[in-house]
């Protein structure tokens, strides 16, 4: 079986190979397509994982408060809630049942809506992995920030989190990765992203395999940079002389 | 505004139920298919031989970085051009879930066995045991134990998991709600139904996870 990579070049309308393979003014080829929908996929893994840090570092932190068991176990619902649900029907209540029961979400852009389900369900597994970073501290430290004189936000502020973060940062690299592999979930509800992109190319051309190794290729790509740049991170947050002992094995 | 009253049991037999046993039978035979290739691929890439080790690793660190709706569609598609015949969904499905698995499983059998003392190998090697009675009998045993709670977590994943074969139109347990939904014209209520559903079985899993967990932190 030979491959034609010539089809990336194909024309997506009349399907004529174009010049250069990229497409100028109105007219656009598989390769522009196919660039287009890695950069929905970003925008979509991307917002995702900052509403899913911002909630989940907020949750996770909830569930480690002192004295406040009711606090603790709204979080604990929220975690359980969010992971004992498959994304793709958590999508399908977002863009499907939400904008209908609550006006709120009508008004947003359906892309918000696959972006805020997208970003609360991965918030459960990060406030999971929060949670775990703040209580594998040593118990000395809240005590050390008590002692100091802190108050409650200002012992998370500046003792416990910041030493939390650098101890989550391997699991948040997976699930980083696990983010924008989980955004092709946003493909049921018709989001333009790379795997919306493979299976409508795949059936236009029926040049399948050539426009599914572009894609895969793609992932492969984007999951070694997320790799990378989550390592980089982690060198430039190294706190000198403390070298974190996360669980052994593992990946 | 939702109206609940016209999913009756009748309805669930007639529409989810057989979706509900496929979904089951695809986490049973992914779970169990999964975790012998994995288990092959842990052994593979621990055994420092390269011809082995090579392949393991790419398989199983390319597998890890596509999204399964992504296997799901190669498969879909490559599996019939090699055989050269078309296949069902359902068979598609259990093919790619048992290819995507095990690569998963691979990552948590070989933490399970690195996880073992080397001691234990010296042990399983100073009374003469093979590499092949080393591994049953004494390492596989304690690796399988050791990491007894995270196969079941991902256990539970796998059957959340199982709900993407709607992209290829397998009648699974979220195929079967939709249909009804559908057909009802009742979506909204058949989604959140779904959600229940999945929730309860997931939910109900993961408690009896904890519970072993805590069984077996006590025997140890």
């Amino acid at each position: 079986m030979s491959l034609e990579w010539q089809v990336l070049c194909l024309d997506t309308l009349d399907k004529e190979p174009v010049k250069g393979c990229f497409g100028s003014g109105q007219e656009q080829t598989y390769l522009d397509w196919l660039l287009q929908a890695w950069g929905q996929t970003v925008i979509v893994a991307g917002a995702a994982l900052v509403v899913a840090l911002i909630v989940g570092a907020l949750i996770g932190t909830l569930r480690t408060l002192p004295g406040n068991p009711v606090i603790a176990r709204l979080g604990n619902a929220w975690v359980e809630l969010f992971r004992n649900i498959p994304l793709l029907v958590q999508i399908f209540l977002w863009y499907h049942v939400l904008p209908v029961l609550f006006p709120l979400f009508a008004q947003m852009p359906k892309l918000a809506l696959v972006i805020l389900g997208l970003g609360l369900f991965t918030s459960a597994r990060i406030a999971e992995q929060v949670r775990a970073g703040i209580q594998a501290l040593p118990r000395g430290q809240r005590y050390a920030g008590m002692a100091m004189g802190f108050t409650t936000p200002q012992c998370y502020r500046y003792v416990l989190l910041p030493m939390a973060f650098r101890i989550i940062i391997p699991p948040l690299t997976s699930e980083s990765m696990n983010i924008f592999k989980n955004s092709s979930v946003a493909f049921a509800v018709s989001v333009t992203e790379l795997t919306f992109f493979a299976q409508q190319a795949g059936e236009e051309t029926s040049r399948g395999v050539e426009i599914y190794m572009a894609v895969t290729a793609l992932y492969i790509l984007s999951a070694f940079a997320i790799n990378r740049i989550m390592a980089y991170i982690e060198k430039r947050a190294r706190v000198p002389g403390f070298v974190a002992t996360t669980g052994g094995g593992g990946h | 505004m939702l109206d609940f009253s016209i999913f009756t049991p009748e309805v669930f037999r007639a529409f989810v139920l057989n979706g509900l046993y496929f979904s089951l039978a695809l986490t049973a035979v992914a779970t169990l298919g999964g975790i012998l290739f994995g288990t092959l691929l842990a052994l593979m890439r621990l055994s420092g031989v390269k011809l082995f080790e090579v392949p393991a690793t790419i398989y199983v660190n390319g597998m890890r970085s596509i999204p399964l709706l992504m296997v799901l569609l190669w498969f879909f598609l490559l599996v019939p051009m090699l055989i050269g015949r078309p296949i069902g969904a359902e068979i598609s499905a259990v093919i790619t879930f048992v290819a995507f698995e095990a690569a998963y499983f691979s990552e948590i059998m070989r933490a399970g066995i690195q996880s073992i003392a080397r001691g234990q190998v010296f042990a399983g090697q100073a009374l003469g045991m093979t590499y092949g009675q080393n591994m049953k009998l004494v390492i596989l045993p304690q690796a399988f134990r050791n990491m007894l709670p995270i196969l079941l977590t991902q256990t539970i994943i796998l059957f959340q998991d199982t709900s993407l074969v709607y992209i290829i139109t397998a009648n699974d347990m979220l195929h079967g709600f939709s249909t009804a939904g559908a057909n009802l014209s009742r979506p909204r209520e058949a989604y959140i139904l779904a959600a229940v559903c999945y929730f309860v079985i997931c939910y109900a899993l993961s408690w009896l996870v904890k519970r072993l967990q805590l069984k077996i932190a006590i025997v140890r």
